[in-house]
């Protein structure tokens, strides 16, 4: 068989700016540059060292080809993926190819969302058959959940099993907005309705921030401050006008399946050799939604795999260990990519001890879910497949 | 529970491809387009038929009779023009096609998925009427199917 190519590429840095509900005083770009100094400074690489970029943000205006200027405008390759698995995916497919030979991915927001009376102003839709109707985000993903539900007699217990399990990893984790805040299912059902069956703390949070990841080629990385992490594989799956088409269950409701075939098929593994889940949270449902589209378990028996324990740390599969986007940062387009941050932070050992999965080798990473019709998958791993 | 029949909620802005739905909401009609080359429904509306790629699209009035297909009682609204609570749903109508809309003139926590709903036209504005649906009165919930997948 034929080597993959991606296994030549290496992850060597991967940061978290500071995290906060508001950065005072800060905008995307001096976010942006903390975490670019950040991840340059954990491989001990400098920017003349870096001949590919990634940069951008969602509405700071700044795109990807114009974002290459930060690191001082030396000639550059630039990706123009989605941050998040679809930009790792894109900068390891031009480094295997020699397109680029050690690539930046990074993005910040700040200074964005002051007015907390509704929901934020880029989860509202504009378009004529959605926005009449008073949808939003949550009501997307609710839709996808109640079908559900209906379908498989799915317990909003399960639901607050997932968001509890999540939300007590941030409050462990120093770095997280909602570091020192312990909730507990039962806080999560009596916790206000959003969206039914989504009670708010169902629901992700909103923060700004930013993150960067660092990545070369593997015989190059062995040299650097970090062992090295391989991208085992990756996929991308993505359906629909998100938020524009209704999210039928029958037809999205196991968006990423295809996907996550894809991954496990690259890195000749299964649902059986994950030993950590950083699954995109939006909302409590969609991990017991990945869980059966990924393979972890049956249709339908998500609700029942999530309980006992399973998904926390110290159970089987441990979601989202930094505390997701529920606790930890939900920050515009950069939080697909803290995603990947975890994983990696995870497998070098960097979170505190209580969060810490023994022995962690895979890493099972996830972006985008069914209420948004799109679900990307990546596999990272201390070993090359 | 008659939470988004308020003039004040942003209300559709019609493209040339969408005019002749609204045109048929403003008349008392649903209208659906339809392709002549395979039979599917499509929407929302589109220039060609996003199943077999035809052209040959039809407007069409759909007989506005469906089930609850999935929905959701919203608590915080999209925006404050929106009182809540009310209810967002997915619409499987008889021809097999969906559409959101809101499920209205019905105590909110009898809504459920399965539930036999018809179409009613409320004029938000001189160009805009909006279809929103209504419990049928006495008729069975239909329970979901699964999906024949797995
Ligand atoms: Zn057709």
């Amino acid at each position: 068989m034929t080597r993959n190519p991606l296994h030549e590429v290496a992850i060597v840095g991967a940061y978290n700016t500071r995290q906060a509900r508001t950065l005072d005083g800060e905008t995307d770009l001096s976010i942006i540059h903390d975490a670019v100094q950040g991840v340059l400074g954990m491989a001990g690489l400098s920017q003349g060292d870096v001949d590919g970029v990634n940069i951008h943000t969602m509405r700071g205006g700044l795109s990807a080809r114009n974002g290459v200027h930060i690191l001082g405008g030396h000639p550059c390759w630039t990706g123009n993926a989605e941050m998040g698995i679809a930009a790792v995916m894109e900068a390891a497919a031009a480094i295997a190819t020699g397109q680029c030979h050690t690539a930046i991915i990074a993005s910040g927001q700040a200074g964005m969302y002051t007015d907390r009376s509704a929901t934020s102003p880029w989860t509202r839709p504009s378009n004529e058959f959605v926005e009449c109707w008073g949808l939003y985000t949550a009501a997307e993903f609710a839709l996808i959940a109640k079908r559900h539900m209906a379908l498989y007699g799915t317990r909003p217990e399960s639901l607050a099993e997932v968001a509890s399990a999540i939300r007590m990893n941030g409050a462990r984790n120093p770095e997280a907005v909602y570091f020192g805040r312990e909730v507990t299912p039962q806080d999560v059902l009596d916790s206000r309705m959003i969206a039914d069956p989504f009670h708010l703390l169902d629901c992700a949070m909103n923060s700004e921030g930013g993150g960067a990841v660092l990545m070369t080629r593997a015989e190059r990385a062995k040299d650097l401050a970090l062992d090295p992490l391989y991208v085992l594989g990756g996929a991308l799956d993505r359906q629909g006008m998100a938020y524009v088409t209704p999210p039928v269950w029958d037809k999205y409701g196991y968006v990423g399946r295809r996907a996550a075939e894809l991954t496990f098929g690259q890195a000749g593994l299964g649902p059986a050799d994950v030993d950590v889940c950083e699954f995109y949270d939006p909302f409590s449902f969609e991990l017991i939604r990945q869980f059966e589209a990924f393979g972890f378990c049956g249709e339908g028996e998500g609700g029942d795999f999530v309980m006992d324990g399973t998904v926390r740390v110290g159970g089987r599969y441990p979601l989202c260990t930094n505390g997701g986007i529920m606790s930890f940062s939900h920050c515009g387009v950069v939080q697909m990519l803290q995603k990947v941050i975890s994983a990696a932070q995870q497998l070098w050992g960097l979170y505190p001890e209580e969060l810490t999965v023994p022995d962690a080798n895979v890493v099972m990473i996830s972006n985008g879910g069914a209420g948004a019709l799109f679900n990307d998958t990546m596999l990272v791993g201390r070993e090359a497949a | 529970m008659s939470a988004p029949e308020r003039g004040d909620i942003p209300l559709p802005r019609p493209t040339a491809v969408s005019a002749p739905h609204w045109e048929g909401c403003r008349k008392g009609e649903l209208r659906v387009q339809r392709c002549d080359d395979c039979e599917g429904y499509v929407f929302i509306p589109q220039a060609y038929c996003t199943h077999c790629f035809s052209e040959k699209l039809q407007w069409v009035r759909s007989s506005g009779r469906g089930v609850v297909y999935s929905c959701t009682t919203i608590h915080r609204p999209q925006r404050q023009e929106f009182e809540v609570p009310y209810t967002v749903a997915i619409v499987e109508l008889e021809e097999g096609w969906h559409m959101l809309s809101n499920v209205i003139d019905c105590p909110h926590e009898e809504i459920e998925v399965g539930m036999p709903v018809e179409v009613f036209f409320r004029e938000m504005s001189p160009e805009i009427t909006l279809p929103m649906f209504r419990r049928v009165e006495g008729a069975e919930i239909v329970p979901p199917s699964r999906p024949e997948t797995a």
